[in-house]
């Protein structure tokens, strides 16, 4: 492949992962407030369009016409830079992020995704830790008290989970040997026992690990039921207080695109990718892996409303408390046991 | 190969094109009529007291310096698991030295009180 055409390529598959991306969290948002609506015994929007799909495009167009107040009392820079920040960090995640396996079109064979890097795991890992930039920045540069302590919340939060989330992805590279996403999901290729399949979940005991990671994920995308920093019976709306219209919006992609990175290395890592059974003809057969993978991933958006539709907020204490005497002492026993498993084997 | 990362700095480039897009758009058509009262930092309706610069609890800094240590701890060891199968028991054993090391200290710091939240 020369250099044009893989700058070509590259471009292409940007402009449809960014669209495809924005849509997502778009309709994410429709999901969360219709599937929330019904656990509370409320409709959800059903005014626009129908069964209220039209709405993500309504609130868009509000966004836009809604006055953007920036008071006085800010650092002006700073405030405005945050949301961006958030965003792009959240935003630029999903480019090393595998779909499916690799396709042929027009005789051109190339991966579904954006860019396949040995070290996907520790970019992401990166990218999204810089996330807490515009959460903290935001809350400073606001100069008003409700968001300094949803920025100061939101970031002690965010590091002190950010261990245990790192420690629990360990026990998964020890079983797979790579930080590139693509060779950890082909090392759950395959099934044991006859059916079973070889997923991380299933195979290595790597399952405290996986509910280690939901819920420091949990933790670090500031979701129910870990949502201290934008607390809205105490701190009104966070670090978020003071932004109005279009930079508002920006915090709010940033969060729902955040879910569903999560939800998208929740399932490369643990569930085995696009792997799952395959049948049919040829053109079947290419696109059955990105439809299991996208069910994968809508599963744990489900998962994600579900427990913002069922319990209730933490105390920070026990937040605290949580994360560092019961996730991290328990993320480090994982690992070593995996570790001892794996060398006893080898 | 390095030019695989040339399409995430494309990414990035994009996505810093499009993201202030928006706001400048929103610039065109959305009204501005700022008033006094509007402009007041938001504290529930009753005026501002004190500046919002002011301290806050030590707990935090605590935080911030435990999230350092483990960290690095953790940085340390993921290209240890990624060579794990390489290094085997001997491998193993030298990060369970470390480890073993980092608990002794993990369990000072919770002796001490520096994980309590009070």
């Amino acid at each position: 492949m020369n250099v044009g055409t893989f700058i070509l390529v590259s471009a292409i598959k940007t402009v449809i992962a960014l669209l495809v991306l924005l849509t997502a969290v778009a309709y994410t948002v429709w999901l969360e407030r219709k599937v929330v609506g019904h656990i509370q015994n409320r409709w959800g929007p059903t005014r626009v369009g129908p069964f209220g799909l039209l709405q993500p495009l309504a609130d868009g167009v509000k966004f836009m016409f809604k006055e953007d107040l920036v008071p006085p009392h800010v650092y002006k820079p700073l405030y405005i830079a945050a949301p961006i920040i958030a965003v792009v960090c959240a935003l630029t995640s999903i480019s090393v992020i595998p779909i499916g396996n690799w396709v042929t079109v027009g005789g051109l064979r190339t991966p579904l995704q954006i860019t396949d890097l040995n070290i996907g795991l520790l970019i992401i890992l990166g990218i999204t830790s810089m996330g807490v930039y515009g959460v903290a920045l935001a809350g400073w540069s606001s100069n008003s008290k409700y968001s300094l302590l949803g920025g100061l919340r939101a970031s002690a939060q965010m590091v002190s989970y950010e261990i245990s989330l790192g420690l629990s992805l360990i026990g998964v590279l020890i079983l797979a040997g790579s930080f590139s996403l693509r060779e950890i999901v082909d090392a759950q290729a395959g099934s044991f026992w006859g059916f079973i399949p070889k997923w991380n979940i299933f195979y290595g005991g790597q399952i405290v690990a996986f509910f280690i990671y939901l819920t420091s994920a949990y933790a670090e995308t500031n979701r129910i039921p870990f949502d201290l920093p934008e607390a809205e019976t105490e701190l009104v709306a966070g670090y978020h207080t003071e932004y109005s219209a279009m930079k508002f919006a920006m915090f709010f992609m940033a969060e729902y695109a955040n879910m569903i990175t999560v939800s998208c290395v929740a399932t490369l890592l643990f569930l085995g990718g696009w792997h799952g059974p395959l049948f049919g003809a040829a053109v079947l057969q290419e696109i059955l892996p990105v439809f299991w993978f996208l069910l994968k991933v809508f599963v744990f958006l489900f998962i994600y409303i579900w427990v913002r539709g069922t319990l209730p907020r933490f105390r920070y204490d026990q937040l605290m408390a949580f994360g560092w005497k019961f996730l991290l002492p328990l993320a480090i026993a994982n690992l070593v046991l995996t570790g001892l498993i794996v060398a006893l084997r080898s | 190969m390095p030019q695989n990362y040339v399409p995430i700095f494309l990414f990035m480039a994009v996505i810093a094109v499009m993201i202030p897009l928006p706001l400048l758009l929103a610039k065109l058509v959305r009204p501005d009529n700022p008033s006094k009262s509007k402009l007041m930092p938001y504290e529930c309706g009753i005026d501002p007291v004190d500046s919002a610069r002011g301290r806050y609890t030590v707990r935090y800094y605590i935080v911030a310096i435990l999230f350092v240590v483990f960290d690095v701890e953790t940085i340390f060891l993921f290209p240890w698991a990624v060579k794990f199968k390489a290094l085997g028991m001997f491998g193993f054993i030298e990060m369970l030295v470390f480890l073993g090391i980092l608990i002794v200290g993990f369990i000072w710091i919770w002796g001490k009180g520096a994980l309590e939240w009070v």
